[in-house]
């Protein structure tokens, strides 16, 4: 691969980072690659019926608010990032 | 394996519905979107009914749905965000009932994603744009317009997308016709990009944005409203808009006595509604109780933001407001209802909570939250109930049994609902049947008539009743009584009646027929003597009758209105046993056909045209001596779209009936369909239901032939099996049936038409989690008991309850005992902190269909499993095992203590008795009877216990399943000494006991994690499971040797549903697997067999997806050149793959 090449691939590669939230790199801290895991599942959650209605009735919550705790949790599923925990 | 999916029951769940004017006339209708499913509901304004228009299969995930009008249109469209990773526009078309698709443009990849919109969708209320949203960042704006042709027009995508924020919900703008804005984002058209034009931090805890009316009228200079957004915070709803102050008014709270204070009060729907020169809001929070929003204002200027209590109704997904003065409540669970607004609730007593009573209107001090503000709840004031529509969402478990008496098919039993409106229901198959009118007759009558005096009468004048030797005629009036001067032969048994002419009736006896004119002078045609009429058939302007020398006489009516005789009589050769003419076709003189069915198993065609008349033009051959014909157009979209099509319908004495297709052109019979239909001579019967024509087919069941939404129907009737039947058509009841069962005469309707189960619920406390049956025999015969436990979480038990209310009054508190005493059936229990259980066992009679006995858990225990435990060491005696945990909470899941409670039966199972209760130190999650013992899976350990005097003793112990097991679910195999473990995230294994050693083993697991919610064994080696994401897996495993992994052989079918729960069923002799989902899905999965059958059905699937990525029923809805397409590349025609799809329904399922 040619340098002018490898040049274009990661600026490609950058701006796809970019346009896709989620798709993880080289550089992924354990901590990025959870919140990224807990946020495609709980915006699933919210995104299939039949799965908000099966957490609503398991916990004894109406559906309304199962989504609203859910999309709240996207905010910061695994707490505060570790830099800041200390 | 292969199986065959086949939905009975499609999910009634509503996830989301829309009102608006879909047909484009000035009615308004809704669209439900059902999850997987899109259904038209249109409510009568009339009758306040809702009627179900169309139900369309989408074949994907539908995330959310909205309606829009473009400027100045009269007709509404629906914009769909699937999980298709496409935006969807679809118009309803009433001249196919069909909803068409305009747009379908692609932006994102498939599948419910994070950051794929599709979520949510806000339209401007001109209808000049929509907003597509995902849950985090990415917003797409689309502009809709018309083009020169008038078409809907849509733009590419603009993008609005944020990084690094998380959506809650996204709202149109109204801001007349100044640039469309949504929420906080304006789109300028002019520049044709999206600009933000203000953000500002808001309340933390806010989740539900709602439009506020704005813009000015052409005509007027009136402000319609402020514009601007009502922001539903927990606790407060704030009304917001750019440059103006904001307004914040509480939520009021129940004053109940158990009221949780702590616990924040969430909006979860709301509905704007506008009304010329005004417009309101109705809010919902969780309990149900809706609350009238309303904003005063001067122009633009907002005065004060007013909520005030409305009413309380089911905790709903959508509400819907029509302009003919309904509200439709589609529920999150349960049934869904429609009522009829009463009044505004604008002048009662009920407390009014302004934002002008509050500092700088309630924003004084935004981060703190405003006093508390309480109504007292109350029955329905504002609204009335019109209509509830059926829904069994969500199934938690389920049963096939065939229990009922005088029942020849199985019945599925399904406990279903959530919290207080919970239900154990029956699913029978068939039609539902209301009967208005049962009286009984002096004698057994054979047949029964209704017919007008004139042909343009709207209602029946006169009931014909035969019997064995006279003839009976009561004439319908405000009473049904005897009458003797009608002109018809009482001395002899009547074969036919019939309205015919514009104003004669015609009575057809053994020997002769009466033709009554309107001035009451008759004419009589006698029969020839020695000879009899044994069987006739009529209609507006023809007759036939069969004479017993087998001899048949054709009549037809001239233009002057009397009865001429063709010149010739047709000899038959044998016995004449069955006649039917079809209706005169609309214009014609004329129907051309005649079908006689002999003694000589064989039926005729014969040609009735004046250029050959009774001439023989076709022949079928038949298995046994036919019954019955009956001749009926009617319309079915898989054979003729446009017009009806001709069945002859032949019973035989077999009681098989044959269904075929009548060639109008050159009269031969084709596409034989065959159905078993009793034990009993086929009946048939032309009747009218609905305005249209349909068959009542009676043998040992009475079934009916009937077309809805242009597709042919037969089902059964659910009710005592009738004799004789006709239409039946009075002012009280229009659209009846009138029927004879013995000596009984009854009028009855079939309300709704359409369904395939019919359901009758029982009701229960809490939501059901689980039941069992067992069935004792006893002197009488055998008797059938449910023991079903339920418990809710975030609910106080009953005892608890009892105590905090005592511990107040000893407080000196005054406790509201109206307020407690409200019906929990529809205001619901009072939430109480997560960890707080309310949970009972029930035991219930599902033939009488009552509760005989209920035990309500205390001290905050819960029931999760229970299992019925013949003890060995008791000689076999049956115990109720059921196991409890107190205070679980859910996430994580811990307990205190859990418990295996042990039941003796006593009144022949009617009650139980608690002989002891054995501590476990984790939640027993699931029980199961083994060899004589108990198998509990405790937490992560699967036990064995035995019974003891004190309590169970633990005999062997297993913790290394799996090293994360969570959650067995445990089933027994059906022979041996195998169990099979469904664990919650982790599959399934395969575990055997090995009584020498004592010792549980695992010898077969899955390679693949499954989040297991349902199982059943099919056989030894294969295990069906039912996981959270809606796949359904087939799992036969490798033979029982030690430490074999199992093998996945099974094709994983993906179903519709999450939650299933299977059983196996026995119909018509061949196993089927049933499942039900969680949103009410029933279906069933049969098992092909033979190669050619899967290979046809596999190609035909492929053939169907490249069509319309759809299959089975939808088959028969698409357009005749393309059936015949893939016909042909079948090597079939279309009636045969249309017969092959019908055969394997109905040979499974009987549906």
């Amino acid at each position: 691969m040619s340098s002018e090449l490898r040049y274009t691939a990661n600026t490609q590669l950058e701006h796809l980072h970019a346009r896709y939230t989620g798709t993880g790199h080289a550089d992924l801290t354990k901590y990025e690659w959870l919140t990224h895991q807990h946020r495609d599942t709980l915006s699933s959650i919210v995104g299939h019926p039949t799965l908000t209605s099966y957490l609503a009735i398991a916990d004894g919550e109406s559906i309304g608010r199962v989504k609203f705790e859910m999309t709240e949790r996207m905010l910061r599923p695994c707490g505060p990032p570790p830099n800041l925990k200390d | 394996m292969h199986l065959y999916n086949l939905t009975l029951q499609p999910p009634t769940a509503i996830t989301q519905a829309v009102v608006g004017n879909f047909s484009g006339v000035r009615q308004q209708e809704i669209i439900a979107s059902h999850g997987t499913r899109l259904e038209l509901l249109r409510p009568d304004p009339q009758t306040g009914k809702v009627a179900t228009i169309i139900s369309t299969d989408v074949f994907g995930s539908i995330r959310s749905l909205a309606a829009f009008r473009l400027t100045g249109g009269t007709k509404d469209y629906a914009i769909v965000g699937s999980d298709s990773g496409r935006i969807i526009i679809l118009d309803y078309d009433p001249k196919t009932s069909s909803f068409v698709k305009l747009h379908q443009e692609t932006y994102g990849k498939s599948g419910a994603r994070r950051i794929v919109p599709g979520q949510y969708l806000a339209v401007d209320p001109k209808g000049r744009s929509v907003m597509i949203s995902s849950m985090e960042k990415a917003k797409l704006v689309y502009i809709l317009n018309r083009d020169a042709a008038a078409n809907l027009t849509i733009s590419s995508p603009l993008e609005a997308h944020k990084n690094g924020a998380i959506i809650h919900h996204i709202v149109g703008l109204d801001v007349g016709f100044e640039n469309p804005t949504f929420a906080a984002l304006e789109l300028d058209l002019g520049l044709n990009h999206v600009v933000r034009k203000w953000s500002e931090p808001t309340d933390p805890r806010a989740n539900l944005l709602l439009q506020v009316p704005g813009g000015q009228l052409a005509s007027s200079d009136r402000f319609d409203g402020p514009s601007g957004v009502l922001v539903c915070c927990e606790d407060h709803i704030i009304y917001r808009h750019m440059d103006a102050p904001q307004h914040r008014v509480p939520i009021p709270r129940r004053k109940h006595p158990l009221d949780q204070r702590d616990r924040g009060v969430l909006i979860v729907s709301a509905v704007m509604h506008k009304m010329k020169g005004a417009f309101f809001f109705l809010v919902q929070n969780e309990d149900g109780d809706l609350f009238k929003v309303t904003i005063e204002h001067e122009d633009e200027d907002v005065k004060s933001l007013k909520i005030k209590y409305f009413d309380t109704v089911p905790v709903a997904s959508s509400l819907c407001i029509l302009k003919s003065g309904f509200l439709f409540v589609a529920s999150e669970f349960s049934n869904h209802y429609f009522y009829q607004f009463q009044k505004l609730g604008d002048d009662d007593d009920e407390p009014e909570f302004s934002s002008t009573s509050y500092r700088s209107f309630g924003m004084a001090d935004p981060t703190a939250s405003l006093p508390h503000e309480y109504f007292r709840p109350r029955p329905l004031e504002n609204l009335a109930l019109a209509d509830e529509l059926e829904s069994l969402d969500p199934i938690l478990d389920s049963k096939v049994m065939n229990i009922l008496p005088n029942s020849d098919t199985p019945q599925i039993f399904a406990a279903c609902g959530r919290g207080s409106r919970s239900s154990l229901r029956t699913l029978r198959h068939g039609l539902e049947v209301e009967e208005s009118v049962s009286s009984d007759l002096p004698g057994i009558p054979n047949a029964v008539w209704t017919t007008k005096k004139k042909s343009d009468d709207a209602y029946d004048s006169y009931i014909i009743l035969s019997f064995v030797n006279g003839t009976l005629v009561l004439s319908i009036g405000e009473t049904i009584e005897e009458v003797q001067d009608t002109g018809f032969l009482s001395s002899a048994r009547t074969l036919a009646v019939q309205q015919i002419g514009d104003d004669a009736l015609l009575q057809v006896h053994p020997e002769g027929i009466r033709h009554v004119l309107a001035n009451g002078h008759v004419t009589e045609w006698k029969a020839p003597a020695g000879k009899s009429i044994v069987n006739a058939t009529t209609n507006k302007r023809q007759v036939v009758v069969a004479l017993s020398s087998a001899e048949l006489v054709y009549f037809e009516l001239d233009l002057e209105g009397q009865l001429n005789e063709y010149q010739d009589r047709k000899a038959m050769g044998s016995t004449v046993l069955a006649l039917s003419i079809a209706e005169v076709p609309e214009g014609r003189q004329r129907t051309p056909f005649l079908a006689v069915g002999c003694e000589d198993q064989t039926v005729r065609v014969i040609s009735l045209d004046p250029e050959s008349t009774l001439e023989t033009i076709s022949l079928q051959a038949l298995t046994a001596p036919p019954s019955s014909i009956c001749i009926a157009e009617m319309l079915d979209a898989s054979i003729n779209k446009n017009q009806p099509t001709l069945f002859v319908n032949i019973g035989l004495q077999n009681g098989v009936l044959l269904r075929t297709v009548l060639d109008p052109i050159n009269g031969q019979l084709t596409d034989t369909r065959t159905r078993f239909l009793g034990t009993r001579p086929v009946k048939l019967i032309r009747v009218q239901i609905q305005r249209n024509p349909a068959i009542l087919a009676l043998s040992s069941r009475s079934w009916l032939n009937y077309s809805y939404q242009n597709l042919m129907h037969f089902t059964p009737l659910i009710f005592e099996s009738f004799d004789f039947a006709w239409s039946f058509s009075a002012e009280l009841s229009p659209e009846g049936l009138i029927g004879i069962t013995g000596s009984t005469l009854r009028i009855f309707q079939i309300p709704k038409l359409g369904t395939q189960l019919k359901q009758d619920s029982i009701p229960l406390s809490y939501t059901p989690r689980k039941f069992i049956t067992q069935t004792w025999t006893r002197e009488m015969g055998p008797v059938t008991y449910f023991y079903l436990i339920e418990g809710d979480h975030r609910v106080l038990g009953e005892d608890a309850a009892e105590k905090k209310l005592a511990e107040l009054r000893q407080q000196g508190k005054k406790i509201d005992q109206e307020v407690l005493d409200l019906p929990v059936e529809v205001f619901g229990r009072p939430k109480a902190p997560a960890g707080t259980w309310g949970s009972a066992i029930r035991v219930i009679d599902p033939v009488k269909a009552e509760t005989v006995a209920y035990i309500p858990l205390d001290c905050n225990e819960a029931a999760f499993s229970l299992a019925v435990v013949p003890f060995s060491v008791r000689g076999g005696e049956l115990h109720l095992v059921v196991g409890t945990a107190a205070d679980t909470t859910v996430s994580p899941r811990s307990c205190s203590s859990g418990f295996l409670r042990t039941y003796k039966f006593t009144d022949d199972g009617a009650g139980l008795e608690l002989l002891h209760k054995t501590e476990t130190d984790d939640v027993p999650l699931s029980l199961l009877a083994f060899q004589g013992r108990l198998v509990a899976g405790v937490g992560k350990a699967l036990r064995i216990y035995d019974i003891g005097k004190k309590k169970l003793l633990r005999k062997v112990e297993n913790k290394s399943i799996c090293s994360h097991l969570l959650r067995p679910f445990v089933t027994l195999s059906t022979q041996g000494s195998r169990i099979v473990i469904g664990e919650m995230q982790e599959s399934v294994s395969f575990a055997a006991y090995k009584a020498p050693e004592n010792r549980l083993l695992v010898f077969a697991d899955d390679s693949q994690p499954r989040w297991v919610s349902a199982m059943a064994m099919v056989d030894y080696n294969t295990v069906a499971i039912g996981d959270r994401f809606r796949k359904l897996d087939d799992d036969p495993t490798g033979a029982g040797i030690l430490h074999e992994k199992g093998i996945l052989m099974g094709a994983p079918h993906k179903t519709k549903m999450l939650a299933h729960f299977h059983v196996a069923m026995v119909a018509g002799g061949r196993e089927i697997l049933m499942y039900t989902g969680l949103h009410g899905t029933v279906g069933i999965l049969v098992p092909f067999v033979s190669k050619e059958d899967v290979d046809f059905i596999s190609t035909l699937e492929q053939h169907m997806r490249t069509e319309q990525s759809s299959f089975g029923r939808i088959f028969a809805r698409l357009p005749g050149t393309k059936q015949s397409a893939i016909a042909g590349e079948l090597d079939r025609t279309v009636g045969e793959v249309l017969k092959k799809l019908e055969q394997l329904r109905v040979t499974t399922s009987g549906f």
